[in-house]
């Protein structure tokens, strides 16, 4: 068991020695774009922790990376606070938003939970807008430059932006797998294998799926703020439907379940989108027929099919 | 010594629709014991283990579990408290491995995972399974398949361990290694088992009771059971 | 204007809106009754049946009538027709595996919507009443064709209630319904119900569309705002009640349409989606709908 956690780590340690590396060869158009993928990646693997290793698929996880975003942003905009309180203040909405929406919708199960997390969410958006006042809706507001700094760190700089995109990923990256090699990860696995069985184990089902929501809504808030601070953009689309069935998408593509599975899956999807939205507006046709057919044919996304057939300790 | 009660219910009951499926049953169940629970096809046996572990929630009565009232508790509670149940249709996690399936069990008890290891693999040799730790457990036949799952009930260390059907499927063979594990097992733990081979319930069984309609028909050693009319014409077919 | 009148203007508009309502959550009601799945593409069936409407009447010169009435039985045709083929192309191969035909149906979803901004485009396209005659009343005067729409889908749900409660295929789908393994072993080919259901469902979701069109014009996205109001009219109702479904529609289209007019529609929309959530969590049966073991 041990030799394979080594092997882990060595592995992730790896592809961030990887994209650590990129930072100094890349172009600045996909610099600029590894970075986005870096944070969306982020939100991404808050979503596995949840639907990939829990078993919890909810539709409604862009309200916890719009907690974070509105969170940072609203904080920094109308009460002044500094960049990095206001970080931790949106991973902070982000986790308590959904320990709220996990106590109620945790009471439900499979279809019901999907349809209760995407009405949550929707809500969430239209409060948005109704807010107005505040958030500026769907035109949404500018975070300054000058705002965006930690110490003597200017975030809105290409290179310190990668670097704490990179530090995001890494995070949440080291977080997954340690979680998931602990004896609380095992729980969750278990839950999403067999729930009566893990009950009949003496294990509070409901506890553990909530926990696993907080720790998912924490990295999607901190997504979410990271977002905001790096981009210095907040906006009403990021609460919206759209960004719900992203990471979906993205965890589904890339291998649900598996550490790696949702950089992987952001980056490919990321780039789909990227270079179509390049002859065409109907852009999001890719993201249907990438939906349609991963469920059809791959429902373990790619790197389930590499731990199938390639590498059977990838965790 | 006299024996202490381990487990008690009194006047359980349980009501699906306009069905009666357990009906004003009392159970005592002494602590140290090899308990028998035996009974026709649908007389309410799973019904009754289930609302004693909480599974599913009585209508009326009360279970008493090491002197506490659990009646109230859900299902996960009372396994904390040291209740074990294997189930009747094998219910492992078919996608982990062997070790996965049997720590999920152990690693409860144990602070911070310590000498989890250990345990596992001392609940994996008890049952025969030493040396698969790495297998998915999927993959193993159904006799091995059974024999994990009692091997996640050893694991927990429970002070009663609740079987249902165990030897259901098991070959001859598979049967007699069941026979001694029950017997090792029963020095520190006490044991209620619903099964259906009346010699392997003749042979491991101190007491047994007798369900027939969702009520208590009977109760008594093997003998008294053996001897019972009532119990012969409802069950053993006279 | 008076409040009186005020009112009354409000609650035909309502009933208009809970027309149109009641026929595209009947659709999803159905389908999620008989066959388990929940289909998130089911505004998009309702826009594509906007978009064709535009298009057969764009075909058709003359009175609009015709090009209405070429529109009121080709658009259903064809999103059938889609329906069937996205049923037999992805959900039967997912076994109608619950969870993973949500995804499927967002994936179609996007599939259906991008395709129609990449042929028919971004604007917003009007589409010509079947005839402009208005009932004057005291206060104001109101489209006679918005009344028609009312009747119309009066008489549609009629018929598709004598369509399950009369007919030999009524009888098949309810069977389905109940127990579909049971059915099976009856000998009803549950696969073959499953895919003229689909096609059904989608139908109705085309029918409302080529109804409303004439008042609220074609475009790509407006599928998502019928959706989600179906979605809150099927889980009100009950999950797979048709009847809870018609008096939801009516309850919710009403309440909409006249809270609209007094109050941010937005808010009501808040209102809406949060009692939604809060019914699913607190009574999974619905408002009307009855429990059962």
């Amino acid at each position: 068991m041990s030799g394979a956690t080594r092997k882990g780590v060595v592995l992730h340690l790896g592809v961030v020695a990887l994209l650590a590396g990129l930072q100094f060869v890349l172009p600045a158009y996909h610099h600029g774009n590894l970075a986005r993928v870096m944070v969306l990646a982020s939100f991404a693997l808050g979503y596995n922790v949840m639907f990939g290793y829990t078993g919890l698929l909810s539709l409604g996880h862009a309200m916890f990376f719009a907690a974070g975003l509105y969170g940072m942003g609203l904080a920094m905009r109308h009460l002044g606070l500094p960049a990095l309180p206001a970080l931790a203040l949106g991973v902070l909405c982000g986790a308590a938003l959904a320990a709220l929406v996990g106590l109620l919708a945790l009471r439900t199960a499979g279809v019901a939970f999907m349809i209760v997390t995407l009405m949550f969410a929707q809500t969430g958006y239209l409060t948005i807008l109704y807010f107005g006042a505040f958030t500026r809706g769907d035109e949404g507001f500018v975070i300054p430059r000058a705002a965006r700094r930690i110490g003597a760190l200017d975030l809105s700089e290409p290179t310190t932006r990668y670097f704490a995109a990179l530090l995001l990923l890494g995070l949440c990256l080291f977080a997954t797998l340690a979680l998931v090699r602990s004896s609380t990860g095992r729980v969750l696995i278990a839950i999403r294998e067999n729930e009566d069985r893990a009950r009949m184990l003496g294990y509070d089902v409901f506890r553990y799926k909530l926990l696993a929501m907080v720790i998912s809504g924490a990295m999607a808030g901190a997504a979410g703020a990271a977002y905001g601070l790096l981009f210095g953009y907040v906006g009403a689309t990021f609460a919206s439907v759209q960004y719900s069935i992203f990471p979906l998408l993205w965890v589904l593509l890339g291998g649900a379940g598996t550490v790696l599975g949702p950089l992987v899956g952001t980056l490919f999807m990321f780039y789909l989108i990227d270079l179509s939205s390049g002859f065409t507006s109907a852009y999001m046709l890719i993201a249907g027929v990438a939906l349609v057919l991963l469920t059809l044919f791959a429902p373990r996304g790619l790197m389930g099919l590499v731990r199938a057939r390639l590498v059977p300790w990838l965790p | 010594m006299a024996a202490v009660t381990l487990l008690s219910a009194t006047g359980i009951t349980r009501d699906f629709g306009g069905l009666r499926a357990v009906d004003q049953v009392d159970f005592e169940l002494p602590e140290g014991q090899i308990r028998a629970l035996i009974g026709p096809n649908g007389a309410g046996k799973t019904t009754f283990v289930n609302l004693l572990c909480g599974r599913l929630a009585p209508s009326a009565g009360r279970i008493v579990f090491a002197g506490e009232d659990v009646t109230r508790l859900p299902a996960h509670a009372r396994i904390a408290r040291g209740m074990a149940y294997t189930f009747q249709i094998t219910s492992i996690f078919a996608a982990l491995s062997l070790y996965d399936n049997v720590a999920l069990a152990a690693q409860r008890r144990l602070a911070a995972g310590e000498g989890l290891g250990a345990a596992v693999a001392a609940a994996l040799g008890r049952v025969g399974l030493a040396g698969r730790a790495d297998q998915t457990a999927g993959d193993l036949s159904y006799g091995h398949q059974r024999l994990l799952e009692i091997a996640m009930g050893l694991a927990q260390r429970p002070r009663l361990l609740i079987l249902d059907e165990p030897t259901q499927g098991l070959s001859d063979a598979e049967i007699e290694d069941f026979i001694a594990l029950i017997r090792s097992v029963a020095r520190d733990a006490t044991i209620l088992l619903i099964e259906h081979n009346m010699d392997v319930v003749m042979t491991l069984a101190e007491r047994i009771t007798v369900m027939d309609f969702g009520a208590v028909l009977a109760e008594g050693t093997p003998g008294e059971i053996k001897a019972d009319r009532a119990v012969r014409i409802a069950y053993l077919g006279g | 204007m008076d409040f009186g009148p005020y009112l009354l203007l409000a609650s035909m508009e309502g009933a208009v809106q809970a027309a149109v309502l009641a026929l595209m959550a009947l659709g999803l009601s159905l389908v999620f009754g008989v066959m388990r799945v929940v289909n998130i593409a089911h505004g998009e069936f309702f826009m594509l049946g906007a978009v064709l409407a535009w298009w057969f009447t764009s075909l058709v010169g003359g009175h609009p009538a015709f090009g209405f009435a070429l529109a009121l039985i080709g658009a259903p045709l064809i999103v059938g027709l889609v329906a069937v083929a996205a049923d037999l192309l992805v959900l039967k191969r997912l076994d109608y595996d619950p969870e993973r035909t949500i995804v499927a149906t967002i994936g179609l979803l996007y599939i259906i919507q991008q395709l129609a901004l990449e042929f028919y485009g971004p604007d917003a396209r009007p589409v010509a009443a079947p005839f402009s005659w208005r009932i004057d009343l005291p206060w104001f005067g109101y489209s006679g064709y918005k009344l028609f729409v009312i009747a119309a889908a009066v008489v549609i749900m009629l018929g598709v209630w004598a369509l399950l409660t009369r007919t030999r295929i009524g009888l098949v789908m309810r069977a389905t319904q109940f127990d579909s393994e049971t059915a099976q072993a009856f000998g009803i080919p549950v696969g073959r119900v499953y895919t003229m259901v689909f096609g059904l469902g989608a139908m109705l979701a085309a029918l409302a569309a080529v109804l409303i069109v004439p008042i609220q014009q074609a475009h790509y996205l407006m599928g998502g705002d019928p959706l989600l109001l179906s979605f809150i009219v099927v889980i009100i109702g009950g999950l797979g009640s048709l009847r809870g479904t018609v008096v939801a529609a009516v309850l919710i289209g009403m309440s909409d349409g006249i809270i609209s007019v007094f109050f941010s529609p937005t808010l009501a929309k808040i209102l809406a989606t949060l009692l939604v959530a809060l019914v699913l969590v607190y009574r999974p049966t619905g408002l009307f709908g009855t429990r059962t073991a």
